[in-house]
């Protein structure tokens, strides 16, 4: 097995200095929303871990593509990585989402079309998980959570075009005016400043991690192999 | 093409001599939608009020369920009996089976809303008979359907095939029963088409897509 890589331990660094920096922009730099509070600073980590999440599932749904057609091993352990790591990141965008709703639309969950959509998401994959722990065969798991994978992601616009269909009252912060009403605001260049660099900083750690875990699942099969050569050496 | 169309028949025709046989999954599916009309009409207290806003969404539970009865014993049956790998020996194209066996689904979950739907006329005077109502109740089966199985035919292959079918199915398919309860909704309450068609648009759209992706990656259900 490769010794851990030197960019590997570079990114490591790279994340955890943009993430701390990341935090400290937004309790000390970016401004108090006026009519919200210092509860909006939420606002900043839940949108990037969001994004992550979704960027986790997008990249499992384009391995389990790449694992169907090339039948290579590694497509799959990239595949369960991303799912694996965006769904804490996409749990940890939820429960961010409610700390916020709670003081702003005076509860913790509304079933609001687009907290139901994220719901629906974390579900669709904690299936995926369900359906991997089920199939005992590796190579048959490879595949049914390849095609599931492509599934759940073709499916998530859709239930998410119900939110355009069925009235939200979730703010559309980007590209939204009409949203004031409902907890929406207007960035300041320096809010905007922060929401970006906190996007950036998690997809870096988000990088970071799906390359950590993607290691420990070829570390895993290459000592599934080792066991099983050793198995068959003791026959 | 036609003999693929004779395959895709064969497959049916199949699975409707064995059911008509032994009737095992049909009256399966029958008597467990009538239990869930009767749990909800319990549990919700269907009264008049109630009925008009919330029938649409008891009659889509019921289907549902009921299909996923079906959907799990249709396949299951295939394989418990080595029918699967017979199917897989025949020199015809994979998505012969699949589609041979998702219209025979599709079928016997018609065949149930058919019987269930005037027992809802006659328990709650709801008309169901209207034609846009039937077109809506098509169009949603289908896609629940077709969806269905595919995930079914992995899902009988899986270690834990009895619990794993509808944790797999129901976050897909919410889509079709968002968009089918709506537009019923809007059938059971006499709104103008204008006002809800963009349900029915949305349930041939998810038709359409889940139909082509499921046909594209069947192949890969069934490779050994």
């Amino acid at each position: 097995m490769k010794a851990k890589p030197k960019v590997l331990t570079g990114l490591d660094f790279l994340s955890a200095v943009m993430v701390l920096i990341a935090a400290g922009l937004v309790f000390f730099y970016a401004p108090v929303e006026v009519q919200m509070g210092a509860v909006q600073k939420v606002f900043y980590f839940h949108v990037a871990t969001a994004w992550v999440g979704m960027l986790g599932f997008l990249v499992a749904a384009v391995a389990g593509v790449f694992y169907l057609r090339r039948n290579e091993v590694r497509w799959d352990i990239i595949g369960v990585s991303a799912v694996e790591i965006s769904l804490v990141f996409f749990l940890i965008a939820i429960i961010m989402g409610s700390i916020w709703a709670r003081p702003i639309w005076n509860t913790w969950w509304t079933w609001d079309p687009r907290l139901t959509t994220a719901a629906i998401v974390e579900l669709i994959y904690a299936a995926y998980m369900l359906l991997r722990s089920g199939v005992d065969d590796p190579e048959r798991r490879a595949r049914f959570s390849a095609i599931y994978a492509i599934f759940g992601f073709i499916s998530v616009p859709l239930t998410f075009i119900s939110i355009r269909l069925l009235r939200t009252i979730h703010p559309v912060v980007i590209g939204g005016a009409e949203a004031a009403s409902q907890g929406g605001f207007n960035m300041g260049p320096s809010m905007q400043w922060v929401f970006f660099f906190s996007l950036v900083a998690f997809s870096v750690f988000f990088a970071d991690l799906l390359w950590h875990r993607i290691r420990l699942g070829e570390l895993k099969s290459a000592v599934e192999s080792l066991r099983v050569k050793a198995f068959q050496e003791g026959m | 093409m036609r003999s693929y169309l004779r395959a895709v028949g064969a497959v049916i025709w199949k699975d409707f001599r064995a059911e008509w046989r032994n009737r095992e999954n049909l009256s399966a599916m029958l008597v467990f939608a009538l239990l869930v009309i009767l749990i909800f009409n319990f549990a919700l207290e269907l009264d008049l009020q109630a009925r008009a806003s919330l029938s649409a969404g008891v009659l889509w539970t019921t289907f549902i369920f009921a299909g996923t009865i079906g959907l799990n014993r249709s396949l299951a049956v295939e394989k418990d009996r080595g029918c699967l790998d017979g199917l897989l020996l025949a020199p015809v194209d994979r998505s012969v089976i699949f589609f041979g066996k998702a219209i025979g689904n599709l079928a016997f979950m018609l065949l149930v809303e058919a019987i269930v739907l005037p027992v809802f006329n006659f328990l709650y005077g709801l008309n169901v008979f209207q034609p846009g109502f039937l077109g809506v109740v098509v169009l949603g089966s289908i896609g629940y359907a077709a969806v269905g199985t595919l995930l079914s035919t992995m899902v009988v292959q899986a270690r834990t095939r009895d619990i794993l079918l509808p944790i797999l199915l129901f976050p897909l398919t919410l889509p079709v029963v968002i968009a089918a309860v709506k537009a019923s909704q809007g059938f059971f309450q006499n709104l103008p088409l204008g006002e809800f068609s963009v349900w029915i648009n949305l349930l041939v759209a998810y038709d359409l897509i889940f139909i082509a992706v499921a046909f594209m990656v069947f192949d890969y259900v069934l490779e050994d």
